[in-house]
Order: structure tokens, then sequence, then C-alpha cells
């Protein structure tokens, strides 16, 4: 069963919810090798995107991501801004005018948004930064969906490589962002922008699975 | 945290306020984005300039907005980067026919926004240049860091540009000029203590009584070593030596010295510095020819200095002593 208008916007609540339950733990990964305010700049991000879909509906998914996207940009600054801006940006792009996704536009659709974060951040997997859990759970959800796994399997299976790829980070020595001016001290901590990615594709997994069972 | 604000979570807006109520001369201060323009903006042929970053560095950048130096400048949450629909607005706001330039401090988050800021300009048809200012030599530049911050050498390049602006030069020679500024200007910094954001009401980092972090970046990031406190002698030393020996600055080169108090540091103690400063490069066989001393690239209320040299030729000497009307760097005019 495909993926409905309501259930995206499922998802983007639930993310907005679990980002703001998690504000200060991922604000706490961030000042031991960042600067202390990725919790507080994503939840200030999402509230925003809550208000903007409490105000009015965006017509298709496109539009509701690409909403989400600008009002990102708007309003998180930092490095998370631009690049969850542009994640969400550019799924609106790929999934422009439509009222459902099948579980190959969705695939696409994360898989566009993926490659944007890629060209905005420069950073490659192994870096220690939020593609490290984005980039597996792409891959994830292709080859499940290829295998002839059902869509909601293919999300839980996406879900489950974010968080090994979450995990993995905590070994690596940062090359991006300001976690890479601490050298080797930055690793045994696990990325910031990792784990907030993971609530991403965790949240997508139970809000765009939910009526596909 | 005992601070002069009304609350944390206001700092931002009404320091702003306080901007546009004691400059509205030369500022204007927009809201909703937030940026600081000069009043007569856009200068009709003149290559517009804007800077931004985090807020907690004043006066940089908002305090260089006038006559001979920014033309906008977008004010971030307190140490975080400000973002594309403020870059855009300033942007829109200063185009006076012949291109706007972006002066950009190498930190990730400021880099990726205005980048996106020059996108979406270069949608509405704005001519965009930015040049990335990473001066500083605590920071090892490779491959696999995202490179040197930017720091003191930024405040050299918006004066120098600005006045190069001011003689209407192209967009393209502007930009030419800020990335040799960039080349031939070296940092380094130092803290004697911690500040604290107000958003998060603790100090960024702990630093013992005793102690103090060589090579400190504007926002407490860690730096080269932690030590023991010494005397100014040594501590200008410990900087000065690995800005000299970066470039290399020569015998017979002549420099512009920039003593910067990070905010906490009285002014006596940045002569002291300068005066060790001096002896240190005339050691060395290197001339100040012009300097630079105050808190100009602050961050908050933290104890501590930096210290930048830029070496000079004629052209850069001419700009430097250009006039310049702003609330944090006023002569000439």
């Amino acid at each position: 069963m495909p993926v409905s208008y309501r259930q995206v916007t499922g998802w983007i609540r639930a993310f907005a919810a679990a980002v703001a339950e998690n504000k200060e733990y991922l604000t706490e990964l961030d000042s031991a090798i960042g600067d202390a305010d990725h919790g507080i700049n994503m939840n200030r991000g999402m509230q925003a995107v809550l208000q903007k879909m409490d105000a009015g509906e965006a017509g298709d998914i496109g539009a509701l991501l690409k909403t989400v996207g600008m009002t990102l940009v708007s309003t998180v600054g930092g490095a998370g801004g631009p690049l969850y801006g542009t994640l969400f940006l550019q799924m609106g792009t790929a999934a422009a005018g439509k009222s459902e996704l099948s579980g190959e536009d969705w695939a696409a659709a994360l898989a566009a948004g993926v490659a944007g974060v890629q060209r905005r951040g420069k950073a490659e997997p192994g870096d220690k930064t939020m593609i490290d859990a984005l980039v597996p759970a792409v891959q994830a959800v292709r080859s499940a969906l290829a295998g002839g796994s059902a869509l909601d399997e293919a999300l839980r299976r996406s879900a489950r490589a974010a968080a090994d790829g979450m995990t993995a980070t905590i070994p690596l020595v940062a090359r991006k962002g300001r976690a890479s001016y601490l050298g080797e001290r930055s690793a045994d901590h696990q990325d910031p922008g990792a784990t907030s990615s993971w609530l991403l594709l965790r949240t997508a997994a139970e809000a765009l699975a939910a009526e596909a069972v | 945290m005992k601070k002069l604000i009304n609350d944390p979570a206001d700092v931002v807006k009404e320091a702003l306020q306080g901007v546009a109520a004691a400059h509205p001369d030369r500022l204007r201060v927009m809201t909703d984005p937030n940026v600081i323009v000069r009043a007569d903006a856009p200068v009709q042929g003149k290559v517009g300039l804007v800077s931004g970053g985090g807020s907690g560095h004043e006066p940089m950048h908002g305090g260089f907005v006038g006559m001979g130096m920014l033309d906008a400048a977008c004010p971030g949450e307190v140490f975080t980067s400000p973002t594309p629909d403020q870059m855009l607005a300033a942007t829109k706001a200063v185009n006076g026919g012949a291109g706007v330039l972006h002066i950009v401090k190498n930190y990730t988050g400021d880099v990726l926004n205005f980048e996106m800021a020059a996108d979406l300009a270069g949608e509405e048809k704005i001519e965009v240049e930015a040049v990335v200012i990473d001066d500083d030599v605590a920071v090892t530049d490779s491959l696999y860091t995202a490179g040197r911050r930017g720091v003191g050498t930024t405040v050299l390049a918006e004066k120098i540009c600005g006045a190069a602006a001011e003689q209407r030069r192209p967009l393209a020679e502007v930009a030419e000029l800020c990335r040799k500024v960039n080349a031939g200007g070296r940092s380094m910094g130092m803290a004697l203590t911690s500040c604290i954001v107000p958003a998060a009401g603790k100090p960024t980092f702990e630093l013992g009584a005793a102690e103090m972090e060589i090579g400190i970046g504007i926002h407490g990031e860690p730096g080269r070593e932690r030590r023991q406190i010494a005397p100014a002698r040594e501590i200008v030393e410990m900087l000065a030596a690995p800005i000299v020996d970066d470039l290399p600055f020569r015998p017979g080169d002549r420099v512009l010295a920039f003593v910067n108090s990070m905010g906490g540091t009285p002014l006596i103690e940045l002569y002291v510095v300068y005066n060790e400063l001096h002896r240190f490069l005339a050691g060395r066989g290197i001339e100040i020819a012009r300097n630079l001393i105050g808190p100009y690239i602050t961050s908050l209320e933290m104890q501590g200095c930096s210290i930048t040299l830029l070496k000079l030729d004629d052209e850069l000497t001419a700009l430097w002593d250009a006039p310049v009307n702003t609330p944090g760097m006023r002569w000439g005019a």
C-alpha cells in the first residue's frame, strides 16, 4: 500500500516530537564534540514547522516537504539548517505534485534528499556526520524493495540501517564540521547529526508503515 | 549566571533594538529576518559588502556597517550562524547594481548558509561572489578537517574591502583583494577564562584558576594546548611565533599588528601584549607599519586576546588608511 499525504504529515509530527523529546540528549552529544546547540536548534526549527503545518495544508506531499525544508532553512541556523533544509527540499522536489508515494517513490525521494545533503555538506561516509546514518538507510530501503519486501518491512530495515550507521560513528575521527577541530579527541563520541538522522528514519518507519501493515 | 540582560531568549533582539536606537544616522535595523544595513543602502554603482555570523562577537559584524566598511551584517543567535533568508534580504538591500560580496568566516554553518543564500540570490539575478576567511593558525588545515577557522583577519578584510568598494572598484577586483588580505593575514588567540552563552546559562568550557587555553576559537573551541598561566612575554611568543612562522613573515616585511580583546580583557593588558609583540617582531626584523588595539572580534565576556598580523603593501596600507565611519571603527570621516 502506498504512503498517503496524511501519513507523511504524521511522520513530520512524529519527528518533531522525537526531536523535542531528545533535545537535551542531542545537545549533550553536541557539547562533547561540537558547539552544544544541535538539539536546541533542531527543536526550534521543528516547532516552527509544526506552527506552519497547523496554519494550513500544503496540498500535496511535494509541497509539504518543501515547506518543511524552507522552514528549517530559515529557522535552524548552524550547519543543521542548510543540511536538513536541503534534505527536505530535495525530497519535496522528487515528490512534486504527488498525493501518495509508492515504495519506489519513497526510496527515490529519500535518495534525492540524501544526495542533496552530500552535495551541500561535501561529506563522505565515514566522516562522522549525518551521512553515516542516511546513506545506509537509502541503501537498505532500496535493497529491501528490490528483494520483494513490502514497504513497511523496507522502512523498518532502513531505520535499522540508520541505527547501525549511527552507532558506527562512535569510534570514528571527525573529518567535517566543528568536531573535526578536535582531531583524535572526537573519537569515542556518537555523532549528534547521525543521531537526529536516525530519529528521522525511525519515525518514518513508525508513521509511514502504520497503515500499510 | 550574572549578565546585564532581561531574558536570555531576548538578548539578540533587544541588543539590535539598542543598535537601532543608538545609530539611526548611520544604520537601519531590519527585523524578520534580522539584518543591520547602512542607512543609505543601496549605494548605486557600489559593490555591496555583506558579512554575518553568530552574535556574541560584537562589534563584529554589525558594528562595522557604515561608510567605508560593510553595507550589511546578518546577526545570528549567539554563536549560531545566521540563516540564508537573512543573507538574501541583506544582499537584496545592498545591491546597487554592481554586485554583492559575501565575506564569510570559515565555520561549517556560516559557509553552508552563505552558499544557500548565494544560490537564492543567483535565482534573483543578483551577482554574488563569496570569499571565505580562514586565518587561524591554531587549526591544522588538511583534507581531514573543516579547515582553518576565520578570525581576526575578517575585521581587516572588511575594512580594506570596504574602502575599495567606496572607490567603485568592480566586484571581481574587490573579491580578489579580499582573497589577498586572507592570504596575507594570520591569527591566533588564547583564553584566560571561558564565556557563558546566555541560552546555555553555564560556561562553555571549564578552565582551572591557573590555566589558559592557547589557540582558542572565538566560540570557545579547544585550541592547541592547555597549560599553566605564564607572563605576557611568554604568552605573546606562544601566539606570535606560530603566526610568523606560518606565512612566513620575513625580515623587512611591513605588517599591520592587530591585538584584540576576547571581550573581558582590559585595554591596559592589551597594551602590555602590544609592547611584547612590538619587541618580538623587532627581534625578527619585522616592522609594524599600522596597528589596531582593542575589542573588535570578541567572544562574549571571555578574558584573553588574539593577535593578527597582516602583511602590508602600499595598496593595502592606503586602503587601511582610507576614511571609515561605523559604530565600531571610525577615522578620517
